[in-house]
């Protein structure tokens, strides 16, 4: 009773969140609202007993990637009258395509092809003691090793993609080296030199 | 009715948990200035109550008192709203903490991830106060911010799955028990590399000396409070010591066996300790790292915002790497006393 009370509470939240994520006019204000929709459908995964996926949703959406985004809208100076010039033009192009969309999503779902007792692993005795993160593991180390290891490789060439996107050397700007800090030694920037003191009589002269 | 005295009793809990807590930051906050002064041969507050010790209480009303000054092109809602996002994580983090055995709010077994996942939304609190004050102070001192807290969770992150690998448990209370023993059986040791990198990240992302560039005086004013005064300004201030805190007792469980005394285990030694409750030792641990804090910021001059993003990108995350692989053959040929 009170389970269902929370569940329809956050699920309530969460689609009040979504439909402002598209309909805000600030682009931050729809950063913010994304965020409170991935951790109302975090507080959903782990009603559901997913708490593995539950808190990784928190901990890599909201805590890495969300933050990286309102980095980034925070920096930019956006044109919000420039943002909504055409929307009728495309709107008469963008109805049928949602509407498509929402076909094909009741199609597959509705199918009953994923309903929980279909698939095959849902039939699967699960252990009383075996915790969630546990079972996760040794499905994905053993039945699914070559897909999980092929997106880990794909993942790592977009990074290193990324990462010389953006590398630009400049030519003329001075940078540091640490190395060459540290191995520095007295004798390289210091020079104790002995000048005898001239008195002031003999300058005078 | 079961639910509801159920309800009551968790209810209860967190009070016992929230109550101490919020003391503690307040007698940190008379430590520190305790701590530093006596580093640089000053007396720090002594004036109010026996040894100053009602300083905090007099700071804190001071604060309730005075007005909430909204800048006028502030976004109002979110501005105030930030400091209890900064404040909520910190408090919310210790649900999942074990003080001793069985003395724990939620036994859960993500317990690890989810005091990842609540230290990271930490940042929500800086980022949203330092957009929404509408200065630029405040924006610089947030964008510094947000860099570092994210480059850090990395080197934490992975620090933190080298415990998980020697203890093979996320439980937090499965970890202590996994150090079981005396001083040396503590995963300090094995896991040295990872515990230093542990405790440099931790004090980067609280956003403490020398790593305070967010709110670099000096530079930015206060950076991403800058525009906060009154009671907004103290959920600030609560929401850094309590993470200090947290970083600290995390440390604590980590790395230097929880509840258990250093002598657990030892012929003569061991039952000569065995009356003291759990907790003071946990408390006891605790509070060297909180006075490590202290003298960091103390002694340590600011690091310079480069040469941070170097320290976290070209240093902490590469030794960690190596030394989860390092630790995998200790692991893996079962050297002892820790992983046999």
């Amino acid at each position: 009773m009170i389970e269902q009370l929370i569940f329809y509470v956050f699920a309530l939240v969460l689609l009040f969140a979504a439909t402002m994520v598209i309909t805000v006019r600030n682009p931050v204000h729809a950063a913010l609202f994304l965020v409170l929709a991935f951790f109302n459908s975090a507080v959903l995964w782990v009603m559901a007993g997913a708490e593995f996926l539950g808190i990784v949703l928190v901990l890599v959406y909201v805590g890495a990637v969300m933050v990286l985004f309102l980095f980034v809208v925070m920096m930019l100076d956006l044109n919000l009258g420039s943002l909504r010039e055409g929307f009728m033009r495309h709107f008469y192009i963008g109805v049928p395509i949602a509407v498509l969309m929402a076909v094909q999503m009741l199609l597959v779902v509705g199918s009953g092809l994923f309903a929980p007792e279909t698939l095959p692993e849902a039939r699967m005795p699960i252990p009383e003691d075996a915790g969630n993160t546990h079972m996760l593991g040794s499905v994905l180390y053993t039945v699914y090793v070559y897909p999980f290891e092929l997106a880990a490789v794909i993942l790592l060439v977009a990074i290193i993609a990324a990462i010389m996107l953006t590398l630009r050397r400049r030519e003329g700007t001075r940078h540091q080296d640490p190395g060459k800090q540290v191995r520095v030694r007295k004798a390289d920037r210091l020079r104790v030199v002995n000048i005898p003191s001239a008195s002031r009589k003999s300058e005078q002269e | 009715m079961a639910e509801l005295t159920e309800f009551i009793w968790i209810m209860a809990k967190i009070v016992a948990i929230l109550v101490p807590l919020i003391l503690a930051v307040a007698y940190l906050t008379y430590a520190e200035r305790r701590v530093i002064g006596a580093i640089q041969a000053r007396n720090g507050p002594n004036r109010v109550g026996p040894m100053g010790l009602f300083q905090p209480f007099a700071d804190v009303f001071k604060l309730l008192f005075k007005e909430v000054v909204v800048p006028s092109n502030a976004n109002r809602f979110l501005f105030l709203i930030a400091p209890m996002l900064s404040l909520m994580p910190a408090l919310a983090a210790w649900a999942v903490m074990p003080f001793s055995d069985g003395l724990v709010l939620s036994d859960i077994n993500a317990g690890l991830l989810y005091i990842l996942a609540m230290t990271s939304l930490g940042v929500y609190g800086v980022i949203i106060a330092g957009w929404a004050s509408n200065s630029k102070y405040a924006m610089l001192g947030a964008m510094r911010s947000a860099a570092q807290i994210v480059s850090y969770e990395i080197a934490m992150g992975f620090a933190l799955v080298g415990v998980l690998m020697a203890a093979g448990s996320m439980n937090l209370s499965g970890i202590v028990n996994a150090q079981a023993g005396p001083i040396w059986n503590w995963f300090w040791l094995p896991l040295l590399p990872l515990f230093v990198v542990y405790w440099i990240s931790g004090v980067a992302e609280t956003n403490r000396a020398p790593f305070d560039v967010a709110e670099g005086e000096s530079e930015i004013v206060a950076g991403f409070h800058v525009e906060y005064s009154g009671t907004a300004f103290a959920l600030f201030f609560l929401a850094e010591y309590a993470n200090m805190i947290l970083i600290a007792a995390l440390a604590v469980i980590m790395f230097m066996g929880g509840w258990y005394s250093p002598f657990h285990g030892l012929p003569v030694l061991g039952p000569l300790f065995d009356w003291v409750p759990g907790i003071v030792w946990f408390v006891l641990k605790m509070c060297i790292f909180l006075y490590l804090y202290l003298a960091f910021r103390a002694t340590f001059p600011r690091y310079r915002y480069d040469q941070i993003m170097r320290l976290g990108w070209k240093v902490l995350i590469p030794v960690t790497v190596v030394w989860l692989v390092v630790l995998a053959f200790m692991i893996i040929v079962g050297l002892g006393p820790w992983f046999n």
